[in-house]
């Protein structure tokens, strides 16, 4: 066709000769994640929140180090009955409680109003004034609470990110069946979603964490013990699934129609590949924006379950539980309370930004959003 | 109309059934071990398990136990084995602190989340959008328990201030003046998560919204920005509002307030269920969720019957 028209018309030949022309590096093929990666990559508020959550995640990775090498302690280690050395001088670990004045924090009498019982009075922060020991003080059973604070940081972020992965497996699944097939697969996948909106999150995740705290799960060949940190984990992940499943199941009926999908069923592929090759790439920066920020939602529900007393179990350590040892004693040391919540905040803030600038990057229309 | 009512309302019953089939297979069927022992919670004697097996039917086929499971909760013959107590009886006595809270919280969450929301959108990119866009982040979070028992150590036990009294509720007819100082607190650590997360929303709909050809019109036409504002761009942005709103608000008082009630001992429904826990005690945690799971189920119904009152579109023909 180029060489019917003559030489003086401009066609894709002649624009492809004059393109060949100039220096290679001006065209470069710049996909989707190359530009989502220039837009993150100036983003440095995203950059430094995403830093702040990976030293949490370093920290409390390296709990087992600081335990033995700063605290000497354990997570669980009882300290009740021991001393230690606080600028020289020996202070017990666990004083004798009394009557605490609730406004001051001093001794006081019996009569006095505002006056509460304690049993027994922890060390406070020591600041490492105490050589490591005690940095954030102990708590009511002499147990060190910046070791605990590690350790229930990493049972938190095992939760939450176990949670997320799981559910978010799932709920792709489920989207991919209801938007790739249609008709009663959907009807039976949006009516399981429907139901489970039903349920208050928090409540479900009670109601299913409490009956399974006392003799665990065992079916089908799975045999989970009351104690496990998997029982949280499942019992988040599955009340989460069809908040993660609707949105994307969303996403998929809309891509179902597009024209990429028809060739590629016409060329003969299967459902699966279809499904899997086809629709799963399309829904990946979705996938990976919702991932950021369900970790961050999942962290704040295990803290709430085990704060209530039905996510991780004592004595296992968890930022939850933590926040529930610190509550009974937040008159003399408010710390045991603040520690734990200020860690939390600072987890799920950090991934938040995140997640915000990952969907900012990767999704500039804003298409991707999240029904809490 | 009286078609979707009719179609609406069979909806909701079957729902309904569903639900009481989940809480059946949650608290009975999934967990391992004796669900007598279960139910009978942590300091039952055997001949208690013995009598709950017989009471319950779980010595009986399975839609023999749901069956008797169904009698006992519409026959208000739930009774927690731990406390003696009628379940439903304890549930009813819960209310009226669950609603006050509710119903104080979300008019604080939905008047701040939309002026949040409108204050940034109208300042976008500049500072005053972005700390609002901070501490909108940082509402969100923050875990409602935490900021409750700070808040209240902090500004209410006299940790630092003592603007607020210390928890518990008071009844509105008992001294509505004591009702109201005793709820505040309450209300605004409840409403803080769900300004926050309103304001963003608002926020991204009102400058979705700001670019659509109808508000350039009305540029156009000459219309004060303020006019323009009220009247075609927060109109529009506000309908994902009102939806959220709807849920959210079923969602609270079905039970979602649990931990703010938990932490300020407003001895509201949720409360009842926290207790409960400690002692793993079944039956009041099954009331609670399956009665929360049909009042949300419900009040969703009502929304939708609105909205298809409002809008005559989401009626199906």
């Amino acid at each position: 066709m180029a060489q019917q028209a003559g030489e003086t018309e401009f066609t894709l030949d002649t624009a492809a000769e004059l393109a060949s022309d100039e220096p290679a590096s001006t065209i470069r093929g710049r996909s989707p994640w190359y530009l989502a990666w220039h837009r993150l990559r100036r983003n440095y508020v995203a950059f430094a929140f995403l830093v702040l959550f990976v030293v949490v995640l370093a920290a409390c990775a390296l709990a087992p180090v600081y335990a033995s090498q700063v605290a000497h302690s354990g997570p669980n280690a009882n300290h009740v009955l021991e001393t230690v050395k606080v600028n020289g001088h020996e202070v017990s670990v666990v004083s004798a409680g009394g009557y605490i004045d609730k406004k001051t924090g001093k001794p006081c009498t019996v009569s006095g109003t505002g006056c509460e019982l304690f049993s027994a009075i922890p060390i406070g922060p020591t600041w490492f004034s105490a050589g490591g020991k005690f940095v954030l003080g102990a708590d009511a059973n002499g147990r060190d609470v910046a070791v605990r604070l590690l350790y229930g940081g990493r049972s938190s972020l095992v939760v939450g990110i176990g949670s997320t992965a799981i559910c978010v497996f799932f709920a792709v699944i489920l989207a991919l069946l209801s938007g790739y097939f249609g008709g009663w697969i959907d009807f039976v996948i949006t009516r399981f979603f429907d139901l489970f909106y039903a349920f208050p999150v928090v409540l479900l995740g009670i109601a299913l964490g409490s009956a399974l705290a006392i003799n665990g799960f065992h079916h089908f060949g799975i045999n989970i013990e009351s104690g496990s940190l998997w029982i949280p984990t499942l019992v988040i992940s599955y009340v989460l699934v069809p908040y993660v499943g609707r949105p994307l199941r969303g996403q998929v009926l809309s891509l179902r129609e597009k024209e990429f999908v028809e060739a590629a069923i016409s060329q003969g592929a299967s459902p699966m590949r279809v499904m899997f090759s086809e629709l799963l790439p399309n829904i990946t920066s979705s996938l990976l924006v919702f991932f950021t920020l369900i970790i961050a939602n999942n962290i704040v529900l295990e803290a709430a379950l085990s704060f209530l007393g039905a996510g991780v179990q004592p004595p296992t350590a968890s930022w939850g539980t933590l926040i529930a040892d610190g509550q009974n004693l937040i008159v003399t040391r408010p710390w045991l309370a603040l520690a734990p919540g200020i860690a939390i905040v600072l987890t799920v803030l950090s991934l938040n930004v995140f997640g915000d600038g990952l969907r900012d990057a990767l999704d500039p229309r804003a298409k991707i959003k999240i029904e809490h | 109309m009286a078609t979707f009512l009719v179609r609406r309302s069979i909806g909701a019953i079957l729902v309904c059934i569903a639900v009481t089939f989940v809480v059946f297979l949650i608290f009975i069927v999934v967990p391992g071990g004796d669900p007598a022992q279960r139910i009978a919670g942590k300091n039952a004697t055997p001949q208690n398990i013995i009598n709950i097996r017989h009471s319950w039917g779980f010595d009986q086929p399975f839609y023999t136990q749901y069956w008797v499971m169904l009698k006992k909760m519409f026959g208000g013959n739930l009774v927690s084995y731990t406390s003696q107590q009628n379940v439903l009886t304890q549930i009813v006595q819960g209310m009226p602190a669950t609603f006050s809270l509710t119903i104080g919280a979300s008019i604080i969450w939905l008047f701040f989340g939309i002026l949040v929301g409108v204050l940034s959108a109208i300042t976008a990119g500049r500072l005053s959008d972005r700390v609002i866009t901070v501490l909108a982040l940082i509402g969100i979070s923050m875990p409602v328990f935490w900021l409750g028992i700070i808040t209240r150590y902090y500004l209410a036990e006299g940790g630092l201030v003592t603007w607020f009294p210390d928890g518990e509720y008071v009844g509105i007819t008992q001294s509505p003046v004591q009702w109201l100082s005793h709820m505040i607190l309450p209300w605004l650590v409840l409403a803080v998560l769900f300004i926050g997360f309103y304001g963003r929303v608002l926020r991204g709909n009102i400058l979705d919204t700001i670019n659509e050809d109808y508000v350039r019109t009305a540029k156009s036409k000459g219309l004060t920005p303020r006019r323009i504002l009220v009247k075609h761009v927060l109109r529009t942005s506000l309908i994902p509002i009102v939806t959220l709103f709807g849920l959210d608000f079923a969602a609270v008082l079905g039970g979602g307030a649990i931990l703010t009630e938990t932490v300020f001992d407003l001895h509201g429904v949720g409360q009842y269920a926290e207790l409960s826990i400690n002692n793993f005690d079944l039956p009041p945690i099954m009331g609670v969720t399956m009665y929360g799971a049909f009042f949300i189920v419900v009040f969703s119904m009502i929304v939708d019957l609105f909205y298809a009152y409002l809008d005559p579109r989401i009626r199906p023909t």
